[in-house]
C-alpha cells in the first residue's frame, strides 16, 4: 500500500517507517512543522526535522515537510490557553492527535493519493469479529499511548497503521540500532512540545493569559487560609504552592478552582473524593457503550473499574475516587481495548 | 525533469565551471601572497573584478566580493546601523528585512501591483535617514521597483541617506548596470545567474562611507577581510559576462513562454489570481495563487510528476512559511496559502511549459475536491 508515515524525528516513528518498508509498503515520510515558537523537547525544531530527513535517507524513502502551524495554533495552542484561562487542565497532545495527525494530515494524505497514514505511537489497532476496529494498548504497557488515541473512529482506524505498537520500546531501540538509524539513541520526548524547560508552562501562559491572583479557602470552614499568584495554574488535587503552612498532619488538597471569583477551595483527601465524573464531547470507537468499563484519567494513570451511562454521559466509580480535573480526558476501556472517551466537566 | 525554480537557483553554466576548474586544481595560490603562484591568483581576481565591474556598471575598485547575496545585503544594512534611521520596503528579501527589523528600521508598504508605495516612502524619509534599501526585483513575485524615482525621492527628502539595492533577482533579466546606476550600494549573487553558490558581490561606490563587518587580513581594500573564493569569483565573472551578452535574447525567448504559462493557467484553473502587475515583472517570474488549496500539497503532486517549483520562501527546515510579500500586497492569508512560484531560466523550454500545463490544472482540481 501507499503509506504516508508521520516522522517526528524520534526513534519510534523512525522504526515505524522501517517496519512499513519491511512489510512491502510504498513509504513516504513527512514531518509536520506545527510550532513556530521556542521548543526544546518537541517535534518541530529544525534539528528534529533534520533527524527525520536523515532517517528517511538511510531508509531510502522520500521525506517532505508540511507546515501545519496555523492549524496547530488554532486547534491546539489557542484552546490550551483558553482552557487554562478557565482554570481547566487540558491535554494538548490529545487535541494535536484529534486535529492534526488524524484529521489535517489524514485529509492531506488522501488528497495526495495515500491509502494509509502511519505513526510511531505505542498502541495497536485490533479488528473485532464484527469487523469494527479499536485502539488497544501497546505491547509495552509502560510506554502505552492508547490513552491519547481514544478519539479515533472507524474511518480513521481503517486508514491508520501503528507499526511499533506490537513491540517493546527496547525492541524498537534495538531495531533502530541494527539499522544504524541516526535516532537510535535519541532520548524520548517527554513534555508538551511548545513549552520549553527554560520558561515552563508558567512562562508560556503568563504571556498569553492575564493571571488572576486568588484566595485559598477551606471548604469546610469557609476561612481564607492562603493565596496564589495565578488561579489559572492551579489544578484539582494539587497540594503545593497554595501558601499553606507546611508540616500539616492533615494535608490539604485543591478540591475546586473557580477563576470567575478567583477562589481556590481546599479540603482533606476525603473531600477530594467523588463517586462520579460527567463527561462532555464523548466519542466512541465504534458504538456507544453503557455498563461496566475501566476508566483512565491521565496518560499513564491506572485504569479503574466504573460503570458508564451513555445517555447521561456519566461515569460512576465502583468506589469513590479522587476528583478529575475539568479538561482532562477520561478514556473508557474494555480490558485493553479503547471503547471511547470524553472530557471531564466541572463537577 | 522539469525545473521551474530558477529564482531559487539556476544551473551553473558550463563555461563558468570550465573557468573555475583550474583554480580548484593547479592554480591554487593565495591572491594575497607575494610569489608567482599568488600573483597568478591575484591576476585572475583582477580580471574577474574588471569583468564584473563592466557587468554592474561600476569601477573595478568598487566591487567587494562576498560569500553571496545575504552577506552583501547584511553588510550594506549593518554598515549604517548606527548612523541614523534605516528605511526598507515590506517586500525585501529576509537578508535585508531581518537586519532592518533587528536595528529597528522603518518598513514602507507596497501597492497591490507589487511596487513600493512612493507616497509612503516619501513620508518615511527625512534628514535622519542614513540608508534606504529597496530591491530592484522581488524574489517571490518578480516585480521591478522604480529605482530612478526612488533615488530622486531619497536625494530630495533624505539628503544624508545612502541608497542600497538588492539586485540579486534582477541581474539575470535586467540591465542592472543602467537601472542600479542611482544606487550607492548594489548586491548580487552568482548562483542566480549561472555561477556557483557561495559567492556574490556588493558594489560600494567610491565615496560611500562603508564600515566593514568582517575584519582581519584587510582583503578587498579593507572592506571584507578573508581570503577570496578565487574559483567562485572567476566563475561568477564568466557567468556575469555571458548573462549580459545574452540577456536580451534570453528575455525575448522567455517572456512569451512565461506569458503562455500564466495566461493558460489563469484561463484553465478557475479562481486563480496573479500576484503583482505582470507588466512590471522580470521575464522569468510566474506567480499565481490558487484559491482553496495549500501550496505544500500542490508542490508534492508536482514533485511526484517530476516538476520542481516552490511557493513562498522556505525556512531552514524545508517547511513552507507564510509569505510576507503576499501579505504586504494585501492578499488574505488563505489565498496566500495557495501560492505557486514558477520561475523560468535560460534552460527553460516550451516542452517544460507544456509539461507543467498538463500537470497543474488536474492537480489543483483534485486538491480542491479532496481538501488539502
Amino acid at each position: 500500500m501507499n503509506v504516508l508515515v508521520a516522522m517526528s524525528g524520534g526513534v519510534d516513528s523512525s522504526v515505524a517507517a522501517a517496519l512499513l518498508l519491511d512489510a512491502g509498503h510504498s513509504v513516504t515520510g513527512v514531518t509536520m512543522k506545527l510550532w513556530g515558537g521556542d521548543s526544546d523537547t518537541g517535534c518541530c525544531s529544525v534539528s528534529d526535522v533534520d533527524d527525520a530527513r536523515r532517517v528517511a535517507r538511510v531508509l531510502g524513502i522520500d521525506h517532505h515537510v508540511f507546515n501545519f502551524g496555523d492549524r496547530f495554533d488554532a486547534d491546539v495552542v489557542a484552546p490550551y490557553v483558553a482552557a487554562h484561562a478557565l482554570g481547566h487542565t487540558p491535554n494538548p497532545c490529545i487535541e494535536c492527535n484529534r486535529h492534526l495527525k488524524f484529521d489535517k494530515l489524514l485529509v492531506r494524505a488522501r488528497a495526495l493519493g495515500f491509502e494509509n497514514i502511519a505513526t510511531g505511537h505505542h498502541a495497536r489497532i485490533v479488528e473485532r469479529t464484527d469487523g469494527a476496529r479499536r485502539i488497544a494498548r501497546g505491547a509495552d504497557h509502560a510506554k502505552d499511548q492508547s490513552y491519547v488515541l481514544y478519539m479515533l473512529g472507524q474511518d480513521q482506524l481503517r486508514a491508520t497503521l501503528l507499526p511499533v505498537g506490537a513491540m517493546t520500546k527496547d525492541a524498537v531501540r534495538a531495531m533502530a540500532a541494527r539499522l544504524d538509524l541516526p535516532t537510535a539513541v535519541k532520548p524520548d520526548s517527554q513534555d508538551v512540545c511548545f513549552i520549553t524547560s527554560s520558561t515552563g508552562r508558567d512562562g508560556f501562559l503568563r504571556s498569553r493569559v492575564p493571571f488572576t491572583a486568588g484566595r485559598v479557602v477551606d471548604g469546610a470552614t469557609g476561612n481564607e487560609v492562603g493565596s496564589v499568584d495565578a488561579v489559572e495554574l492551579v489544578t484539582i488535587g494539587q497540594r503545593r504552592g497554595l501558601g499553606l503552612p507546611g508540616g500539616d498532619r492533615n494535608p490539604r488538597y485543591v478540591t475546586g478552582v473557580d477563576v470567575a471569583t478567583a477562589t481556590i477551595t481546599v479540603g482533606s483527601e476525603r473531600d477530594l473524593l467523588d463517586d462520579r465524573v460527567v463527561l462532555t464531547d464523548v466519542v466512541w470507537s465504534d458504538r456507544p457503550v453503557s455498563g461496566p468499563v475501566l476508566a483512565q484519567c491521565s496518560a499513564h494513570g491506572t485504569p479503574l473499574p466504573a460503570s458508564f451511562d451513555a445517555t447521561t454521559s456519566t461515569l460512576l466509580w465502583d468506589e469513590p475516587r479522587r476528583r478529575v480535573a475539568p479538561g482532562q480526558a477520561v478514556v473508557l476501556y474494555d480490558n485493553d481495548e479503547v471503547l471511547g472517551g470524553g472530557i471531564a466537566q466541572r463537577a | 525533469m522539469t525545473y521551474l525554480d530558477h529564482a531559487a537557483s539556476t544551473p551553473v553554466r558550463a563555461e563558468a565551471v570550465a573557468a573555475m576548474l583550474p583554480f580548484l586544481t593547479e592554480r591554487y595560490g593565495n591572491p594575497s601572497g607575494a610569489h608567482a603562484m599568488a600573483r597568478d591568483a591575484r591576476n585572475a581576481l583582477d580580471d574577474a573584478r574588471a569583468t564584473l565591474a563592466d557587468a554592474l556598471g561600476c569601477r573595478p575598485g568598487e566591487i567587494v566580493f562576498t560569500s553571496g547575496g545575504t552577506e552583501a545585503d547584511n553588510a550594506a544594512v549593518f554598515s549604517f546601523a548606527d548612523r541614523g534611521a534605516i528605511v526598507c520596503s515590506a517586500i525585501e528579501h529576509h537578508a535585508v528585512l531581518d537586519p532592518v527589523h533587528r536595528i529597528g528600521g522603518r518598513v514602507v508598504g507596497v501597492l497591490q501591483s507589487g511596487v513600493v508605495d512612493l507616497d509612503a516612502l516619501a513620508a518615511a524619509l527625512d534628514d535622519s535617514v542614513a540608508l534606504v534599501t529597496i530591491m530592484l526585483a522581488n524574489n517571490e513575485i518578480g516585480t521591478i521597483q522604480p529605482l530612478g524615482d526612488i533615488a530622486e525621492l531619497v536625494r530630495s527628502r533624505a539628503p544624508n541617506a545612502v541608497l542600497h539595492t538588492d539586485a540579486v533577482q534582477a541581474f539575470p533579466w535586467l540591465d542592472v548596470a543602467a537601472l542600479a546606476e542611482p544606487a550607492d550600494l548594489v548586491s548580487v549573487s552568482a548562483h542566480k545567474f549561472g555561477g556557483p553558490k557561495g559567492v556574490g558581490a556588493l558594489v560600494v561606490r567610491d565615496g560611500v562611507a562603508f564600515a566593514p563587518r568582517q575584519v582581519g587580513g584587510g582583503q578587498e581594500r579593507e572592506r571584507r577581510s578573508g581570503t577570496q573564493n578565487v574559483a567562485g569569483i572567476v566563475a561568477m565573472a564568466e557567468a556575469a559576462r555571458l548573462t549580459v551578452d545574452e540577456r536580451k535574447t534570453v528575455v525575448d525567448r522567455v517572456t512569451p513562454m512565461r506569458d503562455r504559462l500564466a495566461d493558460t493557467l489563469l484561463d484553465a484553473v478557475p479562481n486563480t489570481f496573479e500576484s503583482g502587475d505582470r507588466a512590471r515583472k522580470v521575464a522569468g517570474n510566474c506567480h499565481l495563487c490558487f484559491d482553496g488549496i495549500e501550496s505544500e500539497a500542490l508542490l508534492f503532486i508536482l514533485e511526484r510528476n517530476d516538476v520542481m517549483a516552490s511557493a513562498a520562501a522556505s525556512c531552514a527546515s524545508g517547511a513552507q512559511e507564510p509569505s510576507h510579500v503576499l501579505s504586504a500586497l494585501g492578499f488574505d492569508r488563505s489565498l496566500a496559502q495557495g501560492s505557486l512560484r514558477l520561475s523560468l531560466g535560460t534552460t527553460t523550454t516550451d516542452g517544460d511549459i507544456d509539461r507543467v500545463l498538463a500537470v497543474i490544472p488536474p492537480a489543483v482540481a483534485r486538491l480542491r475536491e479532496r481538501g488539502s
